[in-house]
């Protein structure tokens, strides 16, 4: 027990330190006036000015969450039901997959303003396009998890009598969550840019948009301080979704677990 | 109990046609234990694959118990050589997912059984453990138990110790005996072991290479329940011998 606290402690004071440095170097720079604060502003002015406009950044930063929030929730669910359908429907897979494959290759957020011409202003275009970025990852993690059960594990249930539908109740869907949970982490830091991203195209609420008007109204120390909250709702989002991941993949032995996203 | 009368199985189609067992007639009584042992490429997966009824002969009938089978699955218990335990259910889970399938209703007393055979072999403790905590000793244990509790009358064991080290192996060929004699099931076992047929078996039926047919038929007739140390009976050597030289005259090393 002692040794692996010392061991993840001796894992985070290296980067911690550096990122401690690089905070100094960044406020000094300011302070001795090597850059002009209005071009870039120092650490401190930036929390300085986040404390005295909290209210309506945690407005902005609600926003944006419940917009991450549904797009990836509405992504990642039909990204889910339509793995396992094509998965259960192979010829319709045969047919669909190539072309996700290839759709993947086109950058979804080029899509963000033929949407917003679509539906307009309002939250519907921006739930769309986040849905969409979230949907890929997850689809493909999941068919590849779901076509890549353990053939030994497959030949023992068959030879006992498994069907089609135990085979995939049993052995397919939970063999496949773990490369879900490698889907919906890529798919959770994709739903936060995407919704950045869908928010800098109409930019009335969220942080996106706060962001931008800051930077056109030249208030840098704003415009910093939202896109630190951006980065720490990410950061937030990607834990949350490796804990789910603890929580439901318990099986596995603790050393893998423990390395499952280095 | 097992009645296999002049399967035969091909692969292919054609002139590139491969068979792979030709005209291959065996059975197993009831309460009886048999080994299958043959030289590489003498088909003895495939003929498990037909008994499972995973593949359907060229020509020939499998039946169990009087029953047709032929090309049906789930009428076998089975052991794979490697133990095959679902990573994301319990030790327990494992057997009563087993049971399930083969169409055991009542969820309660299934547990109850799970648990009440793993605690008699002295893995009690592991019930609700993940199987990755297990031994590979342990591992197959547990997948006999799971076989042995499955309500097929007819086990198939497809080299259940081929994958473990030699003392394992003689300490796991003891315990399935020990638990079998008392438990007495049907039982086709695959293996590479002369010594591992010897010890186990009522009857050893030795395979020729490709395409497969039985070519000796050796009835063990060391009492039961076995010694240990049968290797010091003077039969011992003599079986040992005419199945090796079975096996030299099938073509091939084991």
């Amino acid at each position: 027990m002692g040794n692996k606290k010392n061991s993840s402690w001796s894992a985070i004071w290296p980067p911690a330190a550096v990122l401690a440095a690089l905070l100094l170097f960044w406020q000094s720079a300011v302070s001795l006036g090597w850059v002009q604060a209005w071009r870039i502003p120092a650490p401190i002015a930036v929390v300085q000015e986040a404390i005295a406009i909290w209210p309506r950044l945690m407005m902005h930063a609600g926003y944006t969450l419940q917009l991450t929030l549904i797009g990836f929730g509405g992504g990642a669910a039909a990204g889910f039901v339509l793995a396992a359908l094509l998965h259960l429907l192979p010829g319709v897979r045969r047919g669909v997959y190539p072309l996700f494959v290839l759709s993947q290759n086109v950058p979804i957020v080029i899509l963000g303003p033929i949407m917003t011409m679509l539906f307009g202003y309002g939250l519907l275009p921006k739930v769309l396009l986040v849905i969409m970025v979230c949907f890929f990852p997850v689809v493909v993690a999941m068919l590849s998890g779901l076509s890549h059960a353990d053939p030994a594990l497959r030949h023992y249930l068959q030879m006992i009598g498994a069907g089609k539908w135990t085979l995939f109740w049993r052995l397919e869907l939970p063999g496949s969550l773990v490369h879900l949970f490698s889907g919906l982490k890529i798919a959770v830091s994709y739903s936060v840019v995407s919704a950045v991203f869908a928010e800098l195209l109409a930019p009335k609420n969220g942080l996106g948009g706060f962001m931008v008007l800051s930077s056109r109204g030249f208030m840098p120390e704003r415009s910093f301080a939202a896109a630190l909250l951006i980065i720490i709702v990410s950061l937030l989002l990607f834990g949350l979704i490796v804990w789910c991941e603890r929580f439901v993949v318990k099986w596995r032995p603790k050393a893998e677990g423990g390395s499952s996203h280095a | 109990m097992l009645d296999v009368k002049g399967i035969s199985k091909s692969f292919g189609a054609g002139s590139t046609a491969k068979e792979v067992l030709s005209g291959l007639s065996l059975s197993v009584a009831d309460g009886e234990f048999v080994s299958l042992i043959g030289p590489s490429g003498s088909g003895k997966s495939t003929l498990f694959s037909l008994i499972g009824g995973l593949q359907t002969p060229s020509s020939g009938r499998i039946a169990v118990g009087g029953e047709d089978i032929t090309g049906k699955t789930g009428h076998i218990a089975y052991m794979p050589q490697q133990a095959s335990l679902l990573p994301w259910r319990t030790v327990s889970g494992n057997i009563e997912l087993a049971l399930r399938i083969a169409g055991h209703g009542d969820k309660a007393s299934i547990k109850a059984t799970a648990q009440k055979w793993l605690e008699a072999v002295g893995l009690g403790e592991y019930c609700n453990a993940y199987p990755h905590v297990l031994s590979g000793g342990m591992a197959q244990r547990v997948s006999f138990l799971r076989a042995l509790l499955s309500p097929q009358p007819l086990m198939l064991l497809d080299e259940p110790f081929g994958a473990l080290d030699a003392l394992t192996r003689l300490q796991m060929q003891q315990w399935l005996l020990s638990i079998w004699e008392k438990h007495r099931r049907s039982v086709l076992l695959i293996t590479h072991s002369i010594e591992e047929a010897l010890q186990l078996s009522d009857r050893v039926l030795v395979l020729s290479a490709s395409p497969g047919t039985i070519v000796d038929e050796i009835i063990v007739p060391f009492e039961r329940p076995r010694r240990e140390d049968l290797w010091t009976d003077n039969r011992w050597s003599e079986l040992k011998g005419r199945i090796y030289n079975g096996l030299q005259g099938a073509g091939g090393g084991v």
